[in-house]
């Protein structure tokens, strides 16, 4: 709980792009992926070119290639569904290496493919550049409303805490022998998720009377950040997005 | 089921963008109702419980559960939430669990951000709540009518999040796969999920009414109990009391335990019911899961078959229409979810519903032929985590 709330996918280490403000970061990387999926999929290019801008990134983030790749195989399950795609698409059937594929569909697989990689790869390197709370500070700036980020700072606080109960009731049962092979063990589980919900959710009822009696009255005080961001700041920021823009144009004038 | 960039054209991720807000901006409202007690209390608890709820989800997501060999699913969680907290703070909390999903994990892209909350979110959490308020007043009055009722929530509303993707996907869709065979795979695989969804969400659930019924919000009113005092089961041994007599052995532990909530809570009520309660609760879950599935399966495919109409009659339309190639290589009878050989489409993907459902059930029934002849085997509580809360009313 005081280790700082370091997630998995951050990367500790000093770059220009660790150094900018969250809510800069934020915005551009969101900007960037409307930008990706605004373009026509026949401009292939502009994919290329949108891989090479996150390859900048990357290398300006000095994040090693080795832990973003590693951390984009969350997208795997999509890269089935797109090899998938040719063959169950309609449209016209083309032969490629003796199988009969739809064009469509391979169109449809390319898109999602290119789209959906950019989009996690940007969201991955995102991750990697920006410490937890750093990240629900910059959701705050850019006018989320309090309420929701107050519970996903909850949230994030708890989470820990509860996967760690999880853990000690996981180790329990490991250690009585326990070891859950097919749905005949569904009971169980559930029966530790049920507990879990009941354990959890007393201690947040104790937290919150604690809280109560610290003064806590529903607004957390102003969290301390940087303040707001420098122009120059942003304008770093935005060369991904503007570069992007500039690619997407030129994609649709193609 | 995490959708990622680029699925969804833009214009319609927009709208569920803003579908999203709307749903997240109401939800924020109710929430305060829902978690602050009464109607005019401050929301100071939303937060901190909403928080803790959401990373509860979160957490619960990461529990894999073993389905076959080698394969193991997880919760989605949004039947669950709605059952234990209430819609919209279990809108609340899946829309956070997504969103921090989606900036921290990478997972679900950050543009179809709005599609998933109102896919996963906002619809699997208004299915589930609608439907558990809908048949806990219909059901009789009892602890077993819980399980029930959130085994058929959460049964439905894993198909019911797949039948709203596909027709976001009918909307915006960027590939040109048929809407039947969208609406096939995503209602087949979904069904099987919804599955192993509501067994676990049921037995979560029971045990959290076992132990805390007042934590189950969405059947706080029917499971109610008025304070009653009774005398303390120890002090009445000789009067003859059968409760007590059954155990003997055990009864002193459990006046260490629980004695204070045992008498403050009417525990005597909960316990002879908790005897038999598995036995009886069998045959209404079954027909009640069997009734589900039909009208889901069958209902559902009825009304989703109408849509591949308009679209092949568009497909037609436009002089892009393969598709006779298509049904003639699958031979299977129930090839792009219709019976051959029924000529109205909307009765035969129907049936064709009822079919797949029937299979279903027999595989799901199966499945808890073997969990109820192995949980005797098992001896539940001891193979369970050591479950201090648990334990009284497990035994």
């Amino acid at each position: 709980m005081g280790a700082g709330h370091a997630h998995k996918l951050y990367k500790d280490v000093r770059s220009p792009v660790h150094a900018l403000p969250a809510h800069c970061k934020l915005a551009a990387v969101f900007c960037f992926v409307v930008l990706v999926v605004v373009t026509p999929r026949e401009a292939v290019w502009a994919f290329g070119a949108y891989a090479l801008l996150l390859a900048a990134v990357a290398a300006a983030s000095r994040v090693p290639p080795r832990h973003w790749l590693t951390r984009m195989a969350i997208e795997v399950p999509f890269v089935a569904f797109a090899v998938l795609l040719p063959f169950v698409a309609e449209g016209e059937r083309i032969t490629v290496l003796g199988m009969s594929l739809s064009e469509p569909g391979l169109w449809g697989a390319w898109n999602v493919l290119a789209k959906g990689t950019l989009g996690v790869a940007a969201s991955v390197l995102l991750a990697s550049t920006t410490g937890l709370n750093a990240l629900l500070l910059g959701l705050a700036r850019l006018r989320m409303p309090p309420l929701l980020c107050q519970i996903a700072t909850f949230m994030v606080r708890y989470a820990d805490v509860i996967s760690d109960e999880m853990r000690r009731m996981r180790t329990a049962r490991v250690s009585r022998g326990f070891e859950a092979r097919g749905p005949r063990h569904w009971a169980v589980l559930a029966k530790s998720a049920g507990s879990l919900f009941i354990r959890s959710y007393e201690r947040g009822e104790r937290v919150h009377l604690a809280m109560l009696s610290r003064g806590y009255t529903g607004t957390m005080p102003p969290a301390l950040g940087d303040g707001p961001a420098a122009r120059a700041q942003w304008a770093r920021s935005a060369a991904l997005p503007l570069a992007a823009l500039a690619i997407c144009v030129t994609g649709w004038a193609s | 089921m995490h959708v990622p960039d680029g699925f969804i054209d833009a214009p319609v991720s927009a709208g569920t963008g803003v579908l999203a807000a709307v749903a997240v901006a109401a939800s924020l409202r109710g929430a305060r109702r829902e978690l602050g007690g009464g109607l005019g209390e401050a929301g100071e608890r939303t937060a901190p419980l909403a928080g803790l709820v959401a990373a509860f989800i979160f957490a619960v997501q990461m529990l894999n559960f073993p389905v076959a060999a080698g394969t193991s699913g997880h919760l989605l969680g949004g039947a669950l939430a709605a059952i234990l907290v209430g819609p919209c703070t279990g809108v609340l909390c899946v829309s956070v669990v997504l969103l921090l999903q989606g900036v921290l994990f990478a997972d679900g892209g950050l543009t179809a951000l709005g599609t998933n909350i109102t896919d996963m979110g906002v619809v699997t959490v208004l299915v589930a709540y609608g439907l558990f308020r809908a048949l806990l007043r219909v059901l009789p009055r009892r602890r077993s009518a819980v399980t029930v009722a959130s085994f058929v929530a959460a049964l439905v509303s894993v198909p019911a999040a797949a039948v709203a993707f596909t027709a976001l996907y009918a909307l915006g869709g960027t590939s040109d796969v048929s809407l039947g065979k969208v609406v096939a795979a995503m209602v087949g695989v979904h069904v099987l999920i919804g599955v192993g969804e509501a067994v676990i969400t049921a037995a979560t659930v029971g045990a959290v009414v076992a132990v805390r019924p007042d934590l189950v919000y969405a059947a706080r009113d029917r499971l109610s109990v008025r304070l009653e005092l009774r005398p303390s089961p120890l002090a009445s041994t000789d009067a003859g009391t059968t409760a007590p007599a059954q155990e003997p052995a055990t009864a002193p532990t459990d006046a260490l335990e629980g004695s204070p909530a045992r008498e403050l809570e009417s525990a005597p009520a909960q316990e002879p019911a908790k005897v038999p309660a598995p036995r009886r609760s069998a045959r209404p879950l079954w027909l009640a899961g069997l009734a589900a599935t039909v009208v889901c399966a069958g209902g559902l495919s009825f009304y989703a078959s109408a849509s591949p109409d308009g679209l092949e009659k568009v497909a037609a339309d436009n002089g892009i229409d393969e598709k006779a190639e298509d049904h003639a290589a699958e031979d299977s009878p129930l090839a792009d979810y219709g019976v051959k050989d029924i000529a109205n489409t909307r009765l035969s993907g129907g049936l064709a519903g009822v079919i797949g459902a029937g299979a279903t059930l027999a595989v799901g029934s199966g499945v808890f032929v073997v969990v109820r002849r192995r949980r005797g085997a098992d001896g539940g509580a001891s193979a369970a985590a050591p479950q201090p809360a648990d334990a009284p009313a497990e035994r």
